[in-house]
């Protein structure tokens, strides 16, 4: 790989700009292809540009066989995003989690005691009202969403917009009776069955946790679960 | 969002940053990366590993099983200069020392790292 290549990559990356790196295997040539790279049709042919968009889409990389020639693209789609609503104890373990599992994370709280860098070392911080700070920062397909405040005043506001996005796994921390009545009170605003099914509450997989980093364990065990679906077959 | 000061797990960025901090350093480098795999391989297609001439690496390739013989692979192109795409798997000459442990096969392509 040439040190330009690798620059090139990193900086797309950093511009969280998806983009595939696609290497010829019989010699190592390689172009980092992405929707804005301007290479023209004989450099790299539309064919090639078609199969590197499916494979961002399915965000896996794979082979590729044109003229007698095997090329190997590899995805580098932005990070996986984690907007946390909520400076509790369970983020201080899910933040960091998350991150060590690649995500990009950012914290929601406009309680400035509770979302502190101290608190929240590394971690970026959003200090405006929940609803406010999901619009700005635009959860996509890619993008999982867990409100942890226990607060009906900003888990609420957070809930309602992100049922209105395409976001991969939403979780709200509560018991299953201040679940029906979090369902009660967004059905009175409109929301169907349909949509408050896709809230996982009590959030996180079953595995009997009980302290703030096993909760977050089986958070993060429930949004990886939401990402790929399970794989072993059950007998 | 990747923190400067995270320590190095081996994600994806890690790892490439890695090899651009390793080169930065005027240290030879080298890239391995699962380019195919077959059967329950420990690691997916895109996986990779990073190598200097110290034979310092991150990030995995396999489970552990093949990494020795990846770095050592690395270490020749290094200086070669030439790519090459190993195989490993139950069915590989070398298997008793290298294979994979799960039963699964993989195509690893090494590269270097150059101006």
């Amino acid at each position: 790989m040439k040190l330009s290549t690798l620059d090139n990559l990193l900086s797309e990356k950093e511009r969280k700009l998806p983009c595939v790196l696609v290497t010829r295997l019989g010699d190592g040539h390689q172009v980092l292809w992405s929707e804005y790279a301007n290479l023209s049709k004989t450099e790299f042919p539309e064919i090639l540009a078609d199969a590197c968009r499916d494979a961002l889409l399915k965000d896996k990389g794979c082979q590729f066989e044109l003229a007698d020639e095997r090329y190997f693209l590899q995805v580098h789609n932005p990070p996986k995003r984690l907007l946390i609503v909520g400076a509790v104890h369970i983020s201080q373990f899910l933040a960091p989690m998350a991150v060590m599992s690649g995500y990009g994370v950012t914290l929601i709280d406009p309680r400035g005691a509770w979302a502190t860098q101290e608190r929240f070392p590394g971690i970026p911080l959003d200090k405006r009202w929940p609803d406010e700070a999901l619009a700005d920062l635009a959860p996509d397909a890619r993008t999982a969403i867990v409100t942890l405040t226990h607060d009906p005043k900003l888990d609420d506001p957070a809930l309602e917009f992100a049922l209105r996005s395409e976001c991969f796994y939403l979780g709200a921390l509560g018991s299953r009776k201040t679940h029906g009545k979090r369902v009660e009170r967004l059905a009175a605003i409109g929301f169907g069955e349909a949509d408050t099914r896709r809230i996982a509450a009590p959030v996180g997989l079953d595995i009997g946790a009980i302290s703030p980093a096993e909760i977050a364990v089986s958070i993060l065990a429930e949004m990886t679960l939401s990402l790929h679906g399970p794989r072993r077959k059950t007998i | 969002m990747m923190t400067e000061n995270a320590p190095p797990f081996g994600l994806e960025e890690d790892v490439l940053k890695q090899a651009a901090r390793w080169f930065g350093d005027g240290k030879k480098v080298a890239i391995a990366t699962v380019v195919k795999t077959w059967g329950s391989s420990p690691r997916p297609v895109g996986s990779q590993l990073v190598v200097n001439e110290d034979s310092s690496f991150v990030g995995s390739v396999s489970g552990g099983c093949i990494e020795g013989a990846v770095v050592t692979e690395a270490l020749d192109i290094m200086t070669s200069g030439m790519p090459k795409l190993l195989s490993f798997g139950v069915s590989d000459a070398m298997a008793w020392e290298v294979g994979l442990a799960c039963g699964g096969e993989i195509e690893v392509f090494v590269e270097r790292l150059e101006i």
